[in-house]
């Protein structure tokens, strides 16, 4: 509405008035500056932007944003989300969860916001822990995993977030960590820019209730040996001297080699716009625990017909061919017998 | 058939008729109601309909469980129920006759199609004799049909395989009733017409055996005389004929046209909601989304982002969704958006019996939310009047900011009537704005918005919009400071925002029209009614004034809040009776809000009251009161 606050704002402008109340020492507080300062570069304005979420810790975040936003139910924010995207496909929305609201008590909601392309930019916030209620495993914790509520440890095996998104048909999946701002806001913008559900996992540290669970890979004395950095249309290499890579297997699964063992040509070249989605898929779970080498980055990025736009075709259609709604009309549309005056 | 007037010409004239059409569920009995209802509707006869069929979609063909059947009224005269007995049954095969035989008027006309009353029918419906043959319809005015073989014949010459033409005997039903009740034939012609074009042989099949229906009346001296009822003298105008669901999704569309506003319906299909989804689907060019959710929670979500997105945000459901939506509809009186949730009530709890109708939410609705939640209630009493149930609701919803449950039952939704048109230049304007400036001063002196800065009559907070510059706001679920909406903690606040949120739904009761009392005013007995029990209460109150009892009648439309009057207007009367499709949800609210002795008259069987269970509850608190 307002375009001359479009390009002139600054990070001040996206800070609401609110003291932020996490934990000091949480990971969310980076994920809150890199966002906030992430926006000035947008070209949006703070009066067109919504931030929706459910409940959890990461879900105070609308509250520090000085946009629109709502603070909602645990797990219900894609619907909520979704309701007002297709109300108002000009507003720029964002999504604000984490692995218990995302993925335990609202998967049902994130899947279908992703399934359907919803123009929603969605950051779940996984670190592996209940922490709003003080320490029980999630639904990304490891089996195994000793939590208030799993004595004797965890027997639910864990979700990989970027799995069941890409299992959802998302149009964009992407993985970034809370310590690294500019890796977060080069992904938030590739996010932000995308057209449909936009999804990025975020490794988020919990230092009260799960401290250090990402540490043997995004500490900056393990990124080089533990961190590929996906990067569309270039060989997926990493180590200090891009000294190791993947490969594909004639049985189609990646292993980790080391490049002078297999010569670059057989290193996979990164590819996030393949229509099919099983390299991404197999990125995703190239590994399955949080000690050896996992992948960032956008691990997929397609065009997809957008759901308010489908919806908002199908009104201009249906307008175009019957004109514009006319109540009487409406009502006549039984057909319609008249009574006489009889007096 | 005891309203009988004359039987001179033709003709003999009927003041009214009840009809059930009763078959397999696969034998189109829904439709050839349907058919039969809107020629009767467009002939000019008041009337009233009541579609009954089982949850299955096709249950094992030939059971009792799996019998579908449609019941009009139809009268020259004002009418509100479909008839607390038929004059006359149509049984398709033996499960019909079986499951509705007992409702048939002693004496009535029973219409059988004889060619499916063989051995293994018999044995399905679970008769041990041949019930045509044992005795057991003497007492009824019996016309056995060939049905079946008859409307083979009558298609063979098109072609038509046995197997195929089998599927048209209901028009030959259909065609039969038109002439035994001088039913205009053209317009059912043309409908088949239009409705068969795409095949042509099922269209003749179709037309050919109600034609032979027809003919067979006509020239068979075994169905006797041909009767007629009139059209009613209803009060001049444009008229058409709808369902509840119909008439609620109309009054959704005109409520958006009327606010000025966009509407988004956020809908899980569910039974007997589920027209209404499909309904508000067709009229896109109203500016109406529609999203099939992925279950009801996401539908009420959807509506509520919309809401506070700026449009008409609408869920509609059943019982069991509304359970499911009880988490979001706090939120909504939590953060006060306006929302609508319809509730379509069905036979319960779980399950239940969804194609069936009862009215057993007036609870879930009053309270079934966690803490202190209170919300506007709306009830329609009547198919048409859904529509105009559906626009107060809005308005009750925007202009105080509030989630409104509006409350319809499988009867309403299913039964139609005639419904005289209103004008819609006469419809009010519903519409309220947004707020586009800042409304207070921080303690620094600068402008600011206060999210909870209540208006000082209605107590409704601003609504700003997303897009609005400068309004930036957050709102959640966590409790809000008073004014600004900032989230608080603080004890006192917590308790003023609880009594505010209570205060402002009071003062809806301050702008209702003053109750209306029916009947007469002065008698000792008042019959206390809500929802649909309105039909069959105006019936049973106008035969006991008839007979010169003194009936007083309040229906309410409004349950919450509660009229302003309605505790004066009730202490004048020394019995109350509340009949409910419910084990005494409204008798006992009445009771606790304004201590008085509210007898209720319940009914837990899937259907709507009869005239005649009324009229007795009635008696009894005559009786009760002359004893006195």
């Amino acid at each position: 509405m307002s375009d001359t606050a479009v390009n002139l704002t600054t990070k001040k402008d996206w800070s609401s008035d609110q003291e932020v109340r996490w934990c000091p020492g949480c990971g969310d507080y980076g994920i809150l500056q890199a966002v906030q300062q992430l926006m000035p570069d947008l070209g949006v304005a703070p009066e067109n932007t919504v931030f929706i979420s459910g409940i959890g810790c990461s879900s105070r975040f609308p509250y520090y944003m000085n946009t629109y936003g709502v603070h909602s139910i645990h797990g219900r924010a894609p619907a909520i989300a979704t309701g007002v995207a297709v109300a108002r496909p000009d507003l720029d929305v964002w999504v604000i969860t984490g692995d218990g609201d995302g993925l335990s008590i609202g998967g049902n909601h994130l899947i279908h916001a992703l399934r359907r392309n919803v123009n929603l930019t969605i950051l779940l916030f996984n670190n592996r822990i209940y922490g709003l209620t003080k320490g029980q495993f999630s639904p990304t914790s490891e089996v195994g995993k000793v939590t208030k509520s799993t004595p004797l440890g965890s027997i639910d095996p864990p979700f990989n977030p970027l799995s069941v998104a890409l299992g959802a048909e998302a149009s964009f999946v992407a993985r970034t960590y809370d310590l690294d701002r500019k890796h977060m806001m080069e992904t938030f913008r590739a996010a932000h820019d995308h057209r449909g559900a936009a999804f990025v996992e975020i490794f988020q540290n919990c230092n009260v209730f799960n401290d250090g669970q990402f540490s043997d890979i995004v500490r900056r004395q393990n990124r080089d040996e533990n961190m590929i950095q996906l990067v569309h249309g270039e060989p997926i290499r990493f180590g200090a001297d891009g000294q190791h890579g993947v490969t594909m297997g004639s049985d189609g699964q990646l292993r980790i080699v080391e490049v002078a063992d297999v010569g670059e040509d057989a290193i996979v070249i990164h590819d996030a716009e393949r229509d099919d989605s099983s390299l991404a898929f197999a990125l995703a779970r190239l590994s399955n625990n949080d000690h050896s080498p996992t992948p960032f980055g956008i691990f997929r990025s397609v065009a997809r017909p957008e759901y308010a736009h489908a919806i908002a075709s199908q009104l201009a259609q249906s307008s175009e061919q019957n004109g514009p709604g006319d109540l009487g009309e409406l009502l006549r549309s039984n057909g319609t017998w008249r009574v006489a005056d009889t007096n | 058939m005891t309203d009988i007037q004359s039987e001179e010409g033709q003709e003999a004239l009927l003041h009214r008729l009840v009809i059930r059409f009763a078959g397999d569920s696969g034998d189109g009995m829904q439709l050839t109601g349907d058919r039969f209802t809107s020629v009767s509707a467009a002939y000019g006869n008041d009337l009233s309909t009541f579609p009954d069929f089982p949850a299955e979609i096709r249950a094992p063909a030939g059971t009792v469980h799996g019998v579908s059947s449609f019941q009009v009224h139809i009268s020259d005269h004002e009418i509100t129920t479909p008839g607390d007995q038929p004059n006359v049954l149509v049984a398709m095969n033996p499960a019909a006759l079986k499951a509705d035989l007992g409702r048939l008027e002693r004496g009535g006309t029973l219409i059988v199609n004889e060619d499916a009353f063989d051995e293994r029918n018999l044995e399905k419906a679970g008769y041990a004799t041949n019930p045509l043959q044992d005795g057991s319809v003497d007492q009824y005015r019996v016309i056995t049909v060939p049905m079946t073989s008859l409307t083979k014949e009558a298609t063979a010459p098109l072609g038509v395989k046995p197997r195929d033409a089998e599927r048209s005997k209901n028009f030959f039903a259909l065609g039969l009733v038109s002439w035994m009740y001088t039913r205009p034939t053209e317009s059912t012609l043309e409908w088949i017409a239009r409705r068969f074009a795409k095949d042509e042989l099922i269209a003749g099949a179709n037309r050919e055996a109600f034609l032979a229906g027809y003919n067979f009346g006509e020239t068979t001296e075994a169905v006797g005389h041909r009767y007629e009822v009139r059209p009613a003298q209803l009060p001049s105008g444009e008229y058409t004929s709808v369902t509840g669901n119909t008439a609620l999704a109309w009054g959704i569309i005109a409520a958006g046209q009327l606010a000025k506003l966009p509407v988004t319906l956020g809908s899980y299909p569910i039974t007997p909601a589920s027209d209404i989804l499909h309904e508000l689907s067709k009229h896109k060019h109203f500016g109406v989304r529609t999203v099939q959710a992925e279950d009801e929670i996401a539908a009420i979500g959807m509506a509520l982002g919309a809401a506070f997105a700026g449009h008409l945000g609408v869920t509609t459901t059943s019982g069991p969704g509304v359970a499911l939506k009880s988490e979001t509809t706090s939120l909504a009186i939590s953060v006060e958006l306006p929302l609508l949730i319809v509730d379509i009530q069905r036979g319960g709890p779980s399950t239940g019996l969804p194609t069936k109708t009862e009215a057993a939410d007036l609870n879930i609705a009053m309270y079934g939310r966690h803490s202190e939640a209170p919300l506007p209630i709306v009830a329609a009493y009547s198919p048409t009047h859904c529509f105009e149930a559906a626009i107060e609701a809005v308005r009750i919803a925007l202009k105080y900011r509030t989630p409104v449950i509006l409350l319809s039952d499988g009867f309403i939704a299913n039964g139609s009537e005639p419904w005289r048109l209103p004008d819609v230049d006469s419809l009010p304007d519903i519409s309220v704005p947004f707020a586009t400036e800042f409304n207070g001063t921080d303690a620094d002196g600068n402008d600011v918005f206060y999210s909870f800065q209540r208006d000082p009559d209605t107590l409704a907070r601003p609504w700003a919009i997303p897009g609005t510059p400068k309004l930036m706001h957050r709102i959640g679920g966590l409790e809000k400071a008073d004014v600004t909406g900032n989230i608080s903690y603080d004890a006192d606040n917590h308790q003023r925002m609880v009594n505010l949120r209570a205060e402002k739904i009071a003062r809806i009761a301050d702008e209702l029209p003053p109750t209306v009392v029916q009947g007469d005013a002065d008698a000792d007995v008042c019959v206390l009614g809500w929802g649909s029990t309105w039909a069959a209460i105006d019936g049973a109150v106008q035969r006991r004034r008839r007979v010169g009892n003194k009936v007083a009648w309040v229906h309410l439309t409004h349950l919450s809040p509660l009229p302003k009057d309605l505790g004066d207007i009730l202490a004048r009367y020394a019995r109350i009776v509340v009949p409910e499709l419910n084990m005494g949800q409204l008798s006992r609210i009445v009771r606790a809000e304004y201590l008085v002795d509210a007898t209720p008259l319940t009914k837990m069987q899937g259907l709507p009251f009869t005239l005649a269970e009324i009229e007795a509850a009635i008696d009894t608190a005559l009786k009760e009161v002359t004893q006195q």
